[in-house]
């Protein structure tokens, strides 16, 4: 008990507050002092520059920044209170305020965010479900190549898996032709339409996350209690039934495990956006993080770090009543 | 991204001679980080003849560099020791002062350099430049004969025209390519744009956005304009996959960068009809304007400040023999040499134009790159077609606003 305690403070908790402390922060107000340039065009002219050396003093005085309480929250790059306000107050109907509000950024990656790990974390549970369901009745001699088939996609690097799935979407590659001459418009790109592109990443995801669910459901599946399947088969219940009342109770606690992990690593979606990339027409949490501190100027850790204190609050949201059902199922001893 | 890093101390040895003898340099450690392209790629080689016993050279050209070169220099001692820069990624380097003057290892050891050469800031030597870029007008010659046009075009208005009847005879079904990928390319085209309509990006002396007028509603309206004449996936582009389509001949028209041109008409890397009929020419000026729509750059190399003073002297001679005359004469076509005797060769005729036709440079003010990130990500839309002008400049102007706000340029 002990260590684990202080593994998980060590590794968890201290980094959460210095995250939290950094996302009250924000850059120091740059010096700016007029000086004199010249280059190889135009020759000598009048510009602005940053006095470097008055930067450096304030930063070593107070490394972490200028104290900006809870402002880096509610600015218009995170939850944007001021601006959902004037939204709310001034839009023309329900369908300009979600068209004005899509327009913001964390409202625009949350979109997504949400939409993908609703879609994805079912239907990749239910494929790995059904793929278990199918391994098991494979005769001992393929079992195992299939088993490897079907871990595939989760042993290719993401980026690789999600590179090549994009090149075959392109114009000219196989999907991408196939899609063209299927809805006979030779002008139809997935990498253009945001609808499109949104099925391709969550399709990449279903596809991707679909044997985690398959190899804990199939090894839940080796657990079932024969005794029960076979009475069940006695007494004249057809397949369909006997999943319903026999396999998935007994592997429910799996569901749950598998659930929670699913909803917090679909909630985390990042390298789909790179691999295809999808900047232009989809955004999430994380790849808001990514570009607050991948910049070719100044690198915003307030911005980011406030970014990631969301994303923790919008995941604890989200798995609260899954964890609620464990906490309860475990002390009701249905397990 | 390449990564590309050499040490040829040992290399040298193997070949043997006194290498170091060419170079001049005691001893020291060269470490530098540019971009990826031929012309960087052909100083980086340069620089590594350099290395002896004494002196290690290691280079590391990638595409990344404006992203690795801050957290890289903020090191003590500093990861690279020669950071290749542009108007650009010059900027963030000084506002964290992590870059030296340059004044007096130039008066030791740049006697070559020409006075152009010498990028002052507040009265310092802080960069040397060794090329000038710029992305001009890249024509087929053929196909505009073809298509029954005599004068080649130079405004964006006669490129549209010309682009409208190659379609209509079938000459081309995508006549038109711009680099339209959401990301720096993409706020490149409206900053060339913007500057050929001669308004300016900012209020004077602040961090203010001005460019909600007339004239970044005819920029922007422009490239939507343009976008009708491009295949159907152009907001996948950026300059090198469209640099690779005009190769493979499917492109009419593209403005493109300079530091490629060459191999635009290298037929060992393009199709050969694309090789011989290649015309550059002057960036079209935008609207009625008479300033070609392109950005002037500059590209030089820079001395970290967090390394020895060792260091930096043998990194400097390494850069000198770098870009000494020979490397432009050996290399005419690879780049717009600024360097002392070069004489410009077809590959060069669109940069000079630009220069010439007046041209003006890429602002080199602090906040020009938050600017440049905030184009980058809020013109995605508009140039898709799903968001008007009106409504992308006002979600420009806040975007910005909260990007300097955040940076300490508004307070």
């Amino acid at each position: 008990m002990g260590p684990s305690l202080i593994a998980m403070f060590l590794f968890m908790a201290l980094p959460i507050v210095s995250i939290f402390v950094q996302s009250l922060h924000i850059e120091h107000p740059q010096v700016v002092i007029v000086s004199e340039t010249c280059q190889p065009f135009g020759g000598c002219v009048e510009t602005t520059s940053v006095d470097a050396a008055a930067g450096a003093k304030l930063r070593a005085e107070a490394p972490l920044g200028q104290f900006n309480g809870f402002g880096t929250y509610g600015d218009r790059n995170h939850l944007a209170f001021a601006e959902i306000g004037i939204i709310l107050t001034e839009s023309a109907g329900l369908g300009d305020a979600v068209s004005r509000i899509y327009n913001l950024p964390l409202y625009r990656a949350l979109a997504f965010t949400v939409a993908y790990t609703a879609v994805v974390t079912p239907l990749a549970m239910i494929l790995g479900f059904l793929i278990a369901l199918a391994v098991n009745t494979l005769p001992q001699l393929f079992k195992g190549t299939v088993i490897f088939f079907s871990l595939v996609p989760m042993l290719i690097t993401p980026l690789v898996g999600a590179l090549i799935l994009y090149w075959m979407l392109n114009a000219e590659g196989i999907l991408g032709a196939a899609i063209q001459g299927l809805f006979n418009d030779p002008n139809l790109s997935t990498r253009t339409s945001a609808p499109l592109t949104w099925v391709t990443l969550m399709t990449y995801g279903v596809w991707t996350n679909a044997p985690f669910s398959f190899i804990v459901f199939y090894a839940g599946l080796q657990a079932v209690p024969r005794e029960t399947l076979e009475a069940a088969m006695i007494d004249g219940a057809s397949r369909i039934e006997r999943i319903r009342f026999v396999v998935l109770p007994s592997i429910k606690p799996l569901v749950l495990f598998v659930l929670l992990v699913q909803l917090m690593d679909n909630f985390r979606v990042f390298e789909p956006i790179i691999s295809f990339n999808a900047a232009s027409n989809a955004s999430s949490l994380s790849f808001l993080v990514y570009s607050s501190l991948n910049t070719q100027t100044t690198q915003l850790f307030g911005s980011a770090a406030a970014t990631s204190m969301i994303t923790i609050g919008f995941i604890t949201v989200l798995i609260v009543p899954v964890l609620l059902r464990v906490a309860r199922d475990l002390s009701g001893g249905k397990t | 991204m390449r990564f590309h890093s050499v040490v040829l101390s040992v290399a040298a040895l193997a070949v043997g001679g006194p290498v170091f003898a060419e170079c001049g340099i005691a001893s020291g450690s060269v470490r530098i980080l540019s971009n990826d392209f031929e012309a960087l790629q052909i100083l980086n080689t340069a620089a590594t003849t350099c290395a002896s016993d004494t002196v290690t050279v290691t280079t590391n050209g990638t595409t990344e560099h404006k992203t690795i070169q801050v957290p890289a220099l903020t090191a003590n001692p500093a990861e690279y020791t020669v950071a290749m820069v542009a108007n650009n990624s010059i900027v963030p380097l000084l506002a964290g002062g992590l870059i030296r003057p340059l004044d007096d290892l130039v008066a030791k050891y740049g006697q070559q350099l020409q006075p152009n050469q010498l990028i002052k800031i507040d009265g310092k030597v802080m960069a040397i430049a060794f090329m000038a870029n710029g992305q001009h007008m890249v024509m087929r010659g053929d196909l505009m004969k073809e298509a029954g046009i005599t004068t080649l075009p130079t405004s964006w208005t006669g490129v549209m025209e010309a682009a409208a009847t190659m379609k209509e005879k079938g000459i081309l079904d995508y006549p038109l390519a711009a680099s339209d990928a959401a990301g720096w390319d993409l706020a490149a085209e409206f900053v060339n744009m913007y500057l050929g309509t001669g308004g300016e990006f900012f209020d004077a002396g602040s961090a203010k956005l001005a460019i909600d007028n007339d004239q970044g509603r005819l920029a922007l309206q422009t490239m939507r304009d343009l976008t009708q004449y491009m295949p159907p996936d152009y907001v996948t582009f950026d300059t090198d996959s469209m640099a690779q389509l005009y190769r493979d001949g499917k492109v009419g028209a593209m403005n493109n960068w300079g530091s490629l041109a060459g191999t635009l008409i290298d037929p060992a890397k393009a199709m050969p009809v694309v090789a011989e009929n290649t015309v550059f020419a002057a960036a079209p000026t935008v609207g009625d304007g008479t300033i070609p729509a392109a950005a002037l750059w500059w590209d030089g190399f820079t001395i970290a400040a967090n390394i020895t003073d060792a260091d930096a002297e043998a990194s400097f001679q390494a850069m000198m023999h770098a870009v000494a005359p020979e490397t432009a004469a050996a290399h005419p076509n690879s780049a717009v040499w600024l360097i002392k005797g070069y004489q410009p060769g077809p590959a060069a005729v669109g940069v000079v134009a630009n220069a010439t036709s007046g041209a003006r440079p890429y602002p080199m003010v602090p906040w020009m790159g938050l600017l440049h990130e905030t184009l980058g990500t809020e013109l995605a839309d508009f140039i898709k077609g799903t968001e008007d002008a009106d409504k992308a400049l006002a979600d420009i102007n806040a975007a910005y606003t909260v990007a300097a706000q955040q940076a300490g340029y508004i307070q």
